[in-house]
């Protein structure tokens, strides 16, 4: 067999809603779910004669998300109209960008499984419409619901710098929380907010030659899940199509593919053979758009610390395991409050415990973020304090976390209510021991016989101690007196 | 000397803009198309080196509106004009090749 070696190559086109209240050139209001057709008006339904009007916050998110990106702002951007002949678009053209758009040239930083990073580039970010619904239920007819036409669509388009199916969910996943930390979008895949659609082809290498096989661009993901495995299907099949028929990329045979979710494979929507008429010309109706220095610095000014940014500060600074960073990172509010809880004077790393292991459940229950349960930061970390100084048990801290947020009482409040403070004291212990040592004879003959009853019997004696002292013992303390008594 | 619009990019520009077109329409078009091309070809004369690209004909940018919701049309008022709609929807002919999603 020849030698053959392969990269996968990868690019990435991403669309994302902005959650601004109204749609982008009109005052229709954006709404999802609702009856079709009734977030409607003469100018996002296309009827002769109207104006657009550019919503000025979806200008502004976007352009907050090219800074976050790292792109180059435009001092001067325009709008263009793209031919577009489909009922769900019914003015025949989307208002999009074409040769100026808003910000280029910028990147993104993705983390990888050994702990670097690596900067994917971006070749432009701009802003556009989105079109309408349509639905395939009606035999030869399709029905038409315009409630998303219009809806602020910014497109983000990744230079082909990612190179596994990993590194592609790492980088949507990554954008996610960007978006979501601006707070420029819910970016909830499910509901079409973010939709991902990567360009894959190989570069493979056999015999000293490089080949590349046609590029094919796949729709239809809905998860993060659907994207990695999408990507990983596709370089399978194109180096099973290469190896079988030797074919290579030829100018502009990029081929569409849709993901089946069911059948977990892509399936060929069409060749494009042909260039797309897209017919590209300014938008006669709409004015350009100049970014001054003091309107820059001001949207600027919104930035916030981004996630990657504050995983790896966590990581850093609070020595947690990147596993925990990310969890607590996943979140920006989550992510804030613990970050006051720390500053507040709380242990991080138990800090971290309470909040993923008992605080997401509490939320997950109520519905709600961690910070937004009705308890402060400084009071969470009092908490904290009070497990580090051994006042009371881990695993009493989850019943006082659940009474804090329930009651909105003090940890100190609740601990003195409910009598759960630990006990240290060594004599109290001690005499306990001593009773549960007295009344087991049994388990301590076999606690001493060094045999392998011995590791059972002392898990048992330790059992009954903290059973006598209603879980009110420090087990840390219970283990040192009964290891001593039993010599 | 050739058209400037020849049939075969009548037919193009008609499969792309979804109008079904005669062959004398096809022939028709192209003769009517070219004359325009031509006529407008006539500013190709004039030697704008020196003169700055323009973006847009009024002088005025950053025309802006706040996002704020405004009511929008009663469905009813909305569908009064489709030549065919299906409950509150619009109603079309299949699409074959959807392209939706822009």
């Amino acid at each position: 067999m020849s030698e053959l070696e392969y990269k996968i190559v990868v690019g990435l086109e991403i669309h994302v809603h902005l959650a601004t209240r109204t749609k982008m050139f009109c005052g229709c209001e954006l709404a999802y779910g609702e009856q079709a057709n009734t977030r409607v008006c003469p100018v996002c339904i296309g009827m002769p004669g109207v104006l657009p009007v550019m919503n000025k916050k979806a200008f502004e998110y976007s352009v907050l998300t090219a800074l976050a990106l790292n792109c180059n702002i435009s001092s001067f951007t325009k709008w263009d109209r793209k031919s577009y002949y489909y009922p769900d678009l019914p003015k025949n053209y989307q208002i999009s960008q074409y040769d100026l758009p808003f910000s280029e040239h910028g990147h993104i930083e993705i983390p990888l499984e050994d702990g670097r990073t690596k900067r994917i580039g971006i070749i432009r970010a701009h802003l556009e419409e989105d079109a309408g619904k349509n639905i395939h239920t009606l035999g030869n007819f399709s029905a038409i619901d315009l409630n998303r036409a219009g809806t602020p669509l910014l497109e983000i388009v990744t230079e082909p710098d990612m190179n596994s199916a990993a590194e592609v969910r790492t980088l949507a996943t990554q954008l996610q929380r960007i978006v979501r930390y601006l707070g420029v979008s819910e970016a909830d895949m499910q509901k079409g907010h973010m939709r991902f659609e990567p360009n894959i082809n190989l570069h493979i290498t056999k015999d000293g030659t490089l080949y590349k096989t046609s590029i094919s661009e796949v729709k239809n993901l809905n998860s993060f899940r659907a994207i990695e495995r999408s990507v990983a299907y596709e370089a399978d099949r194109q180096l099973d199509e290469f190896l079988e028929t030797g074919a290579t990329m030829k100018m502009g045979n990029k081929r569409t593919y849709g993901w089946d979710d069911e059948n977990q494979c892509t399936v060929l929507q069409r060749e494009k053979e042909e260039a797309h008429g897209y017919r590209y010309f300014p938008e006669p109706d709409l004015v350009p758009v100049e970014m001054n220095e003091k309107w820059l610095a001001e949207i600027k000014s919104r930035l916030c610390e981004l996630p990657l940014q504050m995983q790896t500060r966590f990581a850093g600074e609070y020595k947690l395991s990147d596993y925990d960073a990310g969890v607590l990172t996943a979140d920006r509010s989550t992510a804030e409050f613990f970050d006051r809880a720390v500053k507040a004077g709380g242990d991080a790393k138990r800090l971290c415990n309470i909040i993923t292991q008992t605080g997401l459940k509490i939320a997950n229950v109520k519905g709600c973020t961690v910070a937004e349960l009705p308890i402060t930061a400084e009071a969470l970390a009092k908490l904290a304090q009070m497990v580090e100084a051994g006042e009371i048990s881990p695993s009493a801290s989850a019943a006082i976390f659940e009474d804090m947020v329930n009651t909105q009482k003090t940890p100190d409040t609740i601990v003195r209510e409910k009598n759960l403070i630990q006990k240290n004291d060594a004599g109290e212990i001690e005499a306990m021991v001593d009773e549960v040592i007295a009344a087991n004879p049994k388990a301590v003959a076999d606690a001493t016989s060094g045999g392998k009853k011995s590791k059972k019997a002392i898990g048992f004696l330790m059992g009954q101690v903290m059973q006598k002292s209603r879980g009110q013992a420090s087990p840390k303390v219970v283990s040192a007196i009964l290891s001593k008594k039993l010599g | 000397m050739a058209k400037k619009i020849d049939e075969s990019q009548v037919r193009q520009v008609a499969k792309l803009s979804r109008l079904d077109l005669t062959d004398d329409e096809v022939a028709r078009f192209s003769i009517e198309l070219s004359a325009i091309v031509e006529y407008i070809e006539k500013l190709n004369e004039l030697d704008v080196d020196s003169v700055e690209p323009l973006a847009h004909c009024l002088p005025i940018g950053n025309v802006f509106r706040a996002d704020e919701i405004r009511p929008s049309l009663d469905t009813e008022a909305a569908l009064s004009n489709a030549p065919q709609r299906h409950d509150e929807y619009f109603k079309v002919p299949k699409i074959l090749d959807d392209n939706s999603g822009a």
